[in-house]
């Protein structure tokens, strides 16, 4: 079994698949920034900032339908903003009694529920657009000019590549245990032990799966130093980017500020 | 897959930029100062080991057992990576964990990734070390105290890194502190015991298996009496602070307003539960224990009746 469809990346020629890696490293964290800077409710902004991402997302040819269902994967946090609605103070929009207690739903409660959701959509879209559209080889190169240290590039780099291995052997293992886990055909038959003994198998799988993490990691350290690794992190010179990126990096970055300055003109 | 089953990774929009930058702030050193200090005990078999080791935590988090309808007990890590390899190793693997998580998985976000590698990284392998360590100290050589120690270390670790989500989500503003800190601490009370088990039957495993993995793992050279005295500091000041901010969310508002997190006034408005009391109990920390444990229950209460319901829909196909 090979699960390498986990990997995000998803193979194309758009513009912005062939846009250089740290032009949009540093582009799709200036928009995170710039969506965290933004202040509650300046709604005028908020709907440019959609329009820019919605527009960033039809160039990169992904199709919406992907973007949006992957973007849904960061919704369920929303449930630790949702209090808001009651507690903050401001004009009650509606009230309610609910077991003798009084709900009352304020409307700054919601105009800073509604922008919290709406910062972490956008935010989160962006990043799908980036991993999408670049392939991890080359977003560990955008982290190494973004002077990320190179040993935890490496490390990054590394685990990247054992991963999907690890995965691999890890669905073995559940497998296994699945195939020797019985199920009883009457109802009334209690299958699967206590939660403590199955607490113990999956424990020990987890232990498993770390003596054999330890004994490639070995494997791993001799072929390295087979092939004469030093400890030292070699790596191709970084090309320098081309006009093209330097022009899209100045125009998102002036256009980011300019809708920060925007917002700060509409709060005032 | 892949998607932690730990709701501990705050997404963007949730922080502040403010909380966001001041925790990376804190982060980066202590991460810096990790891949120093493990490379120079790993030597130059720093990258190997430790990719291998984050990507075995990374899939390790998809195993699981079940605990009652349809609800299952999973792993985060920390805590075994901490007893196994000591603390600095540790903060490399989980912090390696965490930023694959953000960046490839968009599991957390990119600019409050410095608060999630503070939450899962440091504070929950600092505690885990400090509690796993006295436990040690206590137990001696004995086998109980590798097992009480694992479990403790694991269900803390989760615990307080889960209170540490909830103070920064209420310096952003983003959810009121005496709602978050009962309903995270309850939550994660609960998801910590399945951390635990897991963690006790992996060292079950490997004390069974291989002995000289655990007996060098829990006295590598990179031990840190700094290290101890941080995390016991960060779980006692995190526990005292939570029934006292829980009770006087006042104060913490105070501070979030200084710092001009909140623009809203200080009036209080909590209709929910009215002001969190509960008629007929006076004391406010434990009204407001008792909100959460409440909130806690519906919550689960929700999760296994969709748990059960998805179970016995299925059921009839077999």
């Amino acid at each position: 079994m090979h699960i390498h469809f986990l990997d995000p990346y998803r193979e194309g020629s758009s513009p912005l698949h062939r846009l250089d890696a740290r032009v949009k490293f540093i582009l799709t964290l200036a928009f995170i920034l710039t969506v965290a800077l933004l202040p509650v409710g300046v709604w005028p902004v908020y709907v440019l900032l959609f329009s820019l991402s919605l527009s960033v997302e039809i160039l990169s040819e992904l199709g919406l339908g992907y973007v949006y269902k992957r973007s849904a994967l960061a919704l369920p946090f929303v449930l630790a903003a949702l209090p808001l609605i009651f507690t903050l103070p401001g004009r009650s929009l509606w009230t309610t009694s609910l077991f003798g207690w009084t709900l009352s739903i304020s409307q700054a409660g919601v105009e800073r529920f509604a922008s919290i959701g709406l910062k972490s959509w956008l935010s989160v879209q962006m990043a799908i657009v980036m991993t999408a559209s670049t392939p991890f080889p080359e977003l560990l190169v955008a982290m190494r000019a973004l002077r990320i240290p190179r040993l935890l590039v490496a490390i990054f780099g590394l685990m990247w590549r054992y991963l999907f291995v690890f995965a691999d052997e890890t669905l073995r293992l559940i497998r296994a245990r699945a195939a020797r886990s019985g199920r009883a055909e009457q109802a009334d038959l209690k299958t699967g032990g206590s939660l403590a003994w199955r607490a113990r198998v999956a424990g020990g799988m987890a232990g498993n799966l770390f003596l054999r993490a330890f004994d490639r990691s070995d494997r791993i350290y001799m072929a390295m130093l087979a092939r004469g690794y030093d400890g030292e992190v070699r790596s191709m010179p970084m090309r320098p980017i081309q006009p093209v990126g330097w022009f899209v990096l100045g125009t998102g970055l002036l256009l980011l500020v300019s809708l920060l300055g925007l917002a700060l003109l509409l709060t005032v | 897959m892949l998607y932690s089953p730990v709701p501990m990774h705050i997404p963007d929009g949730f922080l502040s930029a403010l909380v966001s930058i001041v925790l990376w702030l804190v982060s980066v050193p202590v991460v810096g100062y990790a891949l120093k200090r493990v490379g120079r005990d790993l030597g130059e078999r720093q990258v190997p080991m430790m990719g291998v080791l984050a990507a075995a935590i990374f899939a390790g988090q998809m195993l699981n057992f079940t605990v009652a309808g349809g609800t299952s007990g999973h792993l985060m890590g920390a805590a075994i990576a901490t007893i196994l390899l000591g603390p600095w190793a540790a903060i490399l693997i989980m912090t390696s964990v965490v930023s694959i998580q953000a960046l490839i998985f968009q599991d957390g976000g990119l600019l409050v990734l410095g608060a999630n590698i503070f939450n899962m990284a440091v504070i929950g392998v600092a505690v885990s070390y400090a509690v796993y360590r006295t436990v040690q100290a206590v137990a001696g050589r004995r086998t109980w105290g590798l097992f009480v120690g694992g479990f403790l270390a694991a269900w803390t670790s989760i615990v307080v890194a889960a209170l540490g989500v909830a103070f920064q989500l209420a310096l952003s503003g983003t959810s009121p502190v005496n709602l978050a800190l009962p309903a995270m601490a309850g939550i994660h009370a609960l998801i910590g015991i399945g951390e635990g088990l897991i963690t006790v039957g992996a060292l079950a495993f490997l004390n069974a298996s291989r002995r000289d993995l655990i007996q060098t793992g829990d006295t590598p050279a990179t031990a840190g009496g700094f290290v101890w005295l941080f995390g016991l500091l960060v779980a006692l000041g995190l526990a005292i602070a939570s029934p006292l901010a829980s009770a006087h969310p006042d104060g913490l508002e105070w501070v979030a307003e200084q710092q001009g997190f909140l623009e809203t006034t200080r009036q209080p408005l909590y209709h929910l539960i009215p002001d969190y009391l509960f008629p007929g109990i006076s004391n406010e920390a434990i009204a407001t224990i008792l909100a959460g444990v409440i909130g806690t229950l519906i919550v689960f209460g929700v999760v296994l009746a969709v748990g059960f319901l998805r179970r016995s829909s299925q059921m009839p196909e077999r």
